[in-house]
């Protein structure tokens, strides 16, 4: 009763979409604002009507419905409660159900936001819908989550164990809103398209929604990574699997985004390419739903592919995307782009940030596909792997970490480097002394890794001391100082944690990968093993049983170089009987940046005849940082998100600050 | 038996988490010479499997192949022969960094040509009957409204 219950309601979400969209294109026709309210409102019920079959869905896992098939192929009494829960959109028919519910989501809180002008909310409100009307139309007729089957099972096949995870369970909802979050910035686009009119106002409507996307991705593409790094027992973090990369792309250009719309918003200079990253941005997550589910990427992480409905999907990227574009090209020649600037100014290193974020996503995007294309045009299998992305998208990004401090220095229209540079000599200073200290007290030496590690130095440095110097940290008696770290806008500190964030990362990033130290050993019981500084002794092998798998688990003990006991880790292996698969427990004895990671391996013969058990264990130094450092990111958009310039109701004012009101 | 022992029994029958590219009974004794197969594995796609490199998976066909390198290591090949070999057995795909070639070349000039347009833009960029000088005094009034309200 409640899986028919929520099949209609995802069907009145398809039409409420649908006459969202029809009642927003006619109110922006007729300039008639009680057509535009209704479809508003349609867009409010579409949301509350999602929200009605999500919740049927959430209930039929919970009580372990058999006789909805998703359901059936996905789950098991046995599961835990809260792997139920996540198992409502660990399918693909699960999955799509949350895009739907992101993406309405979205668009009511939109048409609830007050103070965008008429004819920009009509059109957007529009295009939200029509986006709804698609995906919706796709889950109802080719992706239904609440199908029955008439054969009902006594038992679910279960969800796939390595899924059956904490990180994992966060992972989805915290990538799709932010993949979805870029749909309201392409509503925005093309109804600015529409519109004819991109100002700095248009660019400040855009900040929260990019900035909350934005938050959402890097905190959705940590967890992705988080998990991956501990749960497939590999000890790396990532590996440019195509499905990592397909989340990386509208990141890349959601960054990019977030970073040109600053100059449209201030100048109202970029305004064509910010529209264009716009629809970019919602573009590549698209193509990455579409390539995560459609089977055409082989990846460790591919889930949920069925080829069949990936020709569908496809259509519904190429629909929305080529209209966009479309769009994109009929109408951009018309904006006007008159603010002026110099290659030294802050936009210039704005442009220039943009251009080589752009190139990124080109690495990226063409690393990619190009397999695919490279097929299909003549049939030659390629590999475009790791040796690849690391040479190619290190080149691009160094050049723009070396230069990021220097951005926010300078002024608008037209900066003074040497001024700028002067400002950041401490700075620099400092990284040196990072950077040489690396190379003479870390063994084995690296040249790269203490370039990487003066890089990422540089970037914390420099942006702590651009702060500074706008709050006159140590030239202005204390009162003053915090008078002015009050008075600056949240933006500006969301700015500088983003800054130190990817500084922190990529000083983990450089660390981790020079430094970190693998050993494997068959080892018997009593018997050590040595992982650089740590020796490891494996205690004991038991055996225990969870909710629904049996696991055998080594007790390990690790002493440190001091020979104190360091940690008892508890590596295990589990077999989740109700599909049959073995899934390695990692453990982890994490100090304050590193982590000892060890892996429970094969049992073994030794010559002698006793039992020996494989161990594998990593030094992963500063591994900490690399999740750290994205997280500070995240926090630096949700900080800036809570600018009360953001808010809506001071837009008006804002426009009429920055140019005349047109007459509307 | 009873259920639970069944399971166990099959847990040990089951698991195939090896130790993968490191396993103690696959490695050479030269650690010079392990230490530069483990560098060409990372290279090498485990041609089954899902986009990993031989280094990572567990495959039994990527531990064949981990011996294959092992062996031309130890017989004294560069690893530039090692590769040429094991592309002329699997094709270009075995590599995970392709050749530079025609059909690949838009790997490396896709990206650089995205940069160099952008810099050629950023630096040809001319304002409409502006010179880029500073702000003339309408922008001033706009900045100083936008940072006002910021300060406030």
């Amino acid at each position: 009763m409640i899986d028919e219950l929520g099949q209609f309601a995802l069907v009145l979400a398809l039409a409420l979409s649908l006459a969202q969209a029809g009642l927003s294109i006619a109110a922006r026709v007729r300039r008639d604002a009680a057509l535009a309210g209704a479809g508003e409102g349609a867009a409010m019920g579409a949301f509350a009507a999602i929200v009605l079959g999500f919740a049927a869905l959430i209930h039929a896992f919970v009580t372990s419905d058999f006789s909805v098939l998703n359901v059936a192929a996905n789950s098991h009494t046995a599961k835990p409660l809260i792997y139920k829960i996540a198992g409502a959109w660990g399918s693909h028919e699960g999955s799509m159900l949350l895009w739907c519910l992101m993406l309405t989501g979205y668009g009511a809180v939109m048409a609830a936001s007050g103070r965008l002008p008429f004819g920009l909310k009509a059109s957007a409100v529009a295009t939200q819908g029509l986006l709804g009307a698609l995906f919706i139309g796709y889950m109802v007729f080719a992706s239904n989550p609440l199908a029955r089957i008439a054969d009902v099972p006594v038992q679910g096949d279960s969800l796939n164990p390595l899924l059956q995870d904490p990180a994992l369970a966060g992972h989805p909802p915290f990538l799709y809103a932010g993949y979805v979050g870029f749909s309201v910035v392409f509503s925005l686009s093309a109804a600015a398209l529409v519109e004819g009119r991109v100002d700095p106002a248009w660019a400040r409507w855009i900040r929260p929604w990019t900035l909350a996307a934005w938050s959402f991705l890097t905190v959705g593409i940590t967890l992705g990574s988080y998990w991956a790094y501990y749960e497939l027992g590999w000890g790396g973090w990532w590996a440019w699997d195509p499905v990592e990369n397909a989340s990386f792309m509208p990141w890349l250009m959601g960054t990019a985004l977030l970073h040109s719309a600053a100059v449209t918003e201030k100048r109202g200079a970029l305004a064509s390419w910010t529209v264009l990253l716009g629809i970019g941005a919602f573009t590549l997550s698209m193509m990455g739903a579409f390539l995560v589910r459609s089977g055409v990427l082989t990846s460790v992480h591919a889930f949920a592919i069925d080829p069949k409905r990936g020709v569908l999907l496809l259509g519904i990227l190429g629909l929305a995307a080529g209209s966009g574009l479309a769009l994109y090209a009929w109408r951009a020649p018309t904006l006007k782009d008159e603010a002026a600037f110099t290659p030294i100014s802050r936009e210039g290193s704005l442009f220039l940030n943009n251009v080589l974020l752009a190139g990124a996503t080109a690495v990226v995007l063409i690393g990619t596909l190009l397999p695919l294309i490279r097929s299909a045009i003549d049939g030659t299998p390629i590999s475009v792997g790791a040796p690849y992305f690391n040479l190619t998208f290190t080149a691009l990004v160094a050049p723009a970490l070396i230069a990021l401090p220097a951005g926010p220095l300078l002024a608008w229209k037209r900066g003074d480097l040497a001024g700028a540079l002067t400002r950041l000599r401490i700075a620099a200073a400092l990284a040196l002394a990072a950077g040489l200290a690396t190379l003479a007290f870390v063994s084995p030496r690296s040249l790269l890794a203490a370039c990487g590690i003066a890089l990422g130095a540089w970037v914390i440095w420099g942006a702590l001391a651009e702060a500074s110097d706008r709050v006159k940290l140590f030239r202005a008696p204390w009162a003053e100082v915090g008078r002015r770290a009050g008075g600056l806008p949240r933006g500006a500190w969301g700015m500088t944690l983003a800054h130190v964030g990817i500084g922190v990362f990529a000083l983990g990033a450089a660390f981790e990968t020079a430094w970190r130290t693998e050993a494997t050993e068959a080892v018997t019981l009593g018997h050590t093993m040595r992982l650089g500084a740590y020796t490891l002794r494996l205690d004991s092998v038991g055996q225990y049983f969870g909710p629904n798998f049996a696991a055998d688990r080594a007790i390990v003990r690790i002493t440190d170089g001091a020979g104190g006991v360091f940690c008892i880790a508890a590596p295990e292996r589990r077999l989740y009987a109700a599909g049959g698969q073995t899934v390695s427990g990692v453990a982890i004895c994490p100090t304050l940046l590193d982590d000892v990671y060890v892996v429970f391996g094969d049992r073994r013969v030794q010559p002698g005849g006793q039992a020996a058990f494989l161990l594998r264990a990593y030094w992963n130094p500063w591994v900490r940082f690399v999740f750290a450092g994205p997280l500070l990111m995240a926090l630096g958009g949700v900080v800036s998100l809570s600018d009360r310039r953001l808010r809506f109701a001071l837009t008006s004012r804002l426009r009429a600050a920055a140019q005349p009101a047109p007459a509307e | 038996m009873t259920g639970p022992r069944r399971v166990l029994l099959a847990l040990f029958a089951v698991a195939t988490l090896t130790a993968a590219a490191a396993d103690p009974a696959d490695r050479l004794s030269d650690p010079a010479q392990e230490a530069r197969a483990r560098t060409i594995f990372r290279d090498v796609r485990c041609l089954v499997c899902q986009s990993q490199s031989i280094d990572e998976s567990d495959a039994a066909l990527a531990r064949d192949l981990r011996q294959l390198v092992r062996q031309e290591v130890a017989a004294g090949k560069s690893d530039a022969e090692i590769r040429a070999y094991l592309v002329s057995r699997y094709g270009q795909f075995v590599l995970l960094a392709p050749k530079p070639s025609l059909g690949n070349a838009v790997l490396w000039i896709g990206p650089l040509l995205v940069v160099a347009l952008g810099a050629a833009a950023l630096l040809m960029r001319r304002g409409p009957a502006q010179d880029g000088e500073a702000l003339t005094e309408q922008e001033e009034a706009v900045l100083a409204k936008l940072s006002s309200e910021e300060t406030r």
